[in-house]
């Protein structure tokens, strides 16, 4: 019968899609994320390298989450402050990003080589949302696909305020860099 | 019923586009993000190590030195002719150090019979959150105080007369972000006494907390109830209130309080002033931390 054969040729392709969907994506749980604060009197270096990440090849879709506690310091106190009162870390634990590569079909995983993409895509951190749009790089590179980034945020936008006493200390402006290191995702 | 085939074909490409959709828009982080809770501990439960002058449930991080400047002045009640009391100041100096996360030693120097003291400060018990979390924190701290000032006409000519020393138990509890309170049954022992009457040995339990008022600003109380006074000293509990406020490296406690004395032998047994009747004094203290050691990372 026509019918029987077009629905199960349907749910088979339904089936191959969402399989195939499944081995396109590429995670890490050891992606590092650093950040630098440049004031006049002081330098913050903040490194978190237990960060979350998964890219799914075929829609290029490409999302984070970050511990904020797992930010360590060169000084205790700048650690202290950072999670007590900037990033107010027991209230708001996590910054996510979700976002995806504009150019993804710029891009051939199949293919070794380095590929500059650019990344649209929602930041959440400190209970604030934004949109971000950011350059970033895709290495594919023997089985692995390796995603970094260079960005600039302002404290501002994420309703972070920097009391008058340490603006000489603290920047608004804060450089964001991103390395991770994915591997196939199995199941 | 009979489906055409075209329809079904429709249906497809809908079902299609919707499963695309939803792969842009799904948490690809789901099962990937470890959600489970974690054991977690609880810090910053003061902004300092001292309430005001007493120990705190906080302790120093490992390779910080904390510079602390301690110092109060005359009488409020002095009058105009005194400044109201900022003509007269006592200080303490002194330099804490964070060995590791749960042991600290500190010294310090008053000026107030130009008195050394130095301590030990011990956290076996950290509060935590999460799976097998502990409520509280649980602290020892153990000090000397010796007198470096001369003689007094009665105490007898030896080193063993100067020396008092203390143990005390902190139990504390950060209960919200904004409040912590603690509870410190305190032994303080003096080798001498200057009358069969006073005590060698005084127990006292102290009661500490705080409120924050803003991220960078809390309103503390520090008190002690001191169970064993000699009744015709006319001593009285030490009870200070003030602020702590943080501005990056520094943190100033600046308070009022009827306690003379900046260690626990003087503010136990010589607090003489009272509060009822508006013998207060202005003080601060001035905490600096200095980061020695390099952290990891």
């Amino acid at each position: 019968m026509m019918f029987r054969k077009k629905f199960v040729l349907f749910f088979g392709f339904v089936l191959f899609v969402t399989v195939a969907g499944a081995q396109d994506r590429y995670f890490t749980k050891t992606g590092k994320i650093n950040f630098t604060s440049k004031a006049p009197m002081e330098d913050i270096e903040g490194k978190n390298k237990t960060v979350t990440a998964v890219l799914d090849t075929k829609s290029g879709a490409l999302q984070f989450s970050v511990q904020m506690k797992s930010f360590e310091f060169e000084k205790a106190l700048m650690q202290q402050h950072f999670n007590e009162n900037y990033v107010e870390s027991d209230k708001y634990p996590d910054a996510v990003f979700k976002g995806v590569i504009a150019n993804n079909a710029a891009v051939n995983y199949a293919k070794e080589g380095t590929y500059t993409v650019n990344v649209k895509g929602k930041l959440t951190l400190h209970n604030v949302t934004k949109d971000v749009d950011v350059p970033g790089t895709i290495k594919v590179n023997g089985g692995k696909i390796e995603a970094s980034s260079a960005f600039n945020v302002l404290l501002s936008d994420f309703r972070i305020s920097i009391p008058s006493a340490v603006k000489e200390k603290v920047s608004n402006s804060i450089r964001i860099t991103v390395e991770t290191k994915l591997d196939p995702l199995k199941g | 019923m009979i489906v055409k085939p075209a329809s079904l074909l429709f249906g497809a490409v809908v079902l299609l586009m919707s499963y695309r959709a939803a792969g842009q828009n799904e948490d690809l982080l789901k099962g990937v993000v470890d959600t489970t809770p974690k054991k977690e501990k609880v810090y910053n439960a003061f902004k300092s190590s001292r309430v005001i002058m007493s120990q705190s449930m906080e302790m120093l991080q490992p390779g910080v030195l904390d510079f602390r400047v301690l110092h109060r002045f005359g009488n409020v009640n002095s009058g105009a002719g005194e400044f109201f009391g900022l003509d007269h100041a006592s200080i303490r100096l002194g330099l804490d150090y964070g060995l590791s996360n749960a042991l600290s030693i500190g010294v310090g120097r008053s000026s107030y019979k130009k008195e050394i003291d130095g301590f030990i400060k011990y956290r076996p018990v950290q509060q935590s959150t999460g799976p097998g979390a502990t409520p509280f924190s649980l602290l020892g701290v153990v000090g000397t105080t010796i007198q470096t000032g001369l003689y007094s006409a009665t105490a007898p000519h030896q080193f063993t007369s100067r020396l008092a020393y203390y143990g005390q138990l902190i139990l504390g509890r950060k209960f919200t972000e904004r409040l912590t309170l603690q509870l410190s049954p305190t032994l303080l022992h003096r080798n001498y006494v200057e009358t069969q009457a006073d005590p060698n040995d005084l127990f006292a339990t102290g009661f500490g907390g705080r409120i924050k008022l803003s991220k960078r600003v809390s309103l503390n109380v520090d008190y002690y109830a001191v169970f064993n006074q000699n009744s015709a000293r006319n001593v009285h509990n030490p009870l200070s209130i003030g602020f702590d406020i943080e501005t990056g490296g520094h943190v100033f406690q600046l308070h009022f309080t009827n306690a003379i004395g900046m260690n626990e032998r003087v503010f136990l047994t010589e607090t003489t002033n009272d509060w009822g009747r508006g013998d207060i004094q202005f003080g601060f203290n001035i905490s600096r931390a200095f980061q020695l050691k390099k952290r990891k990372g």
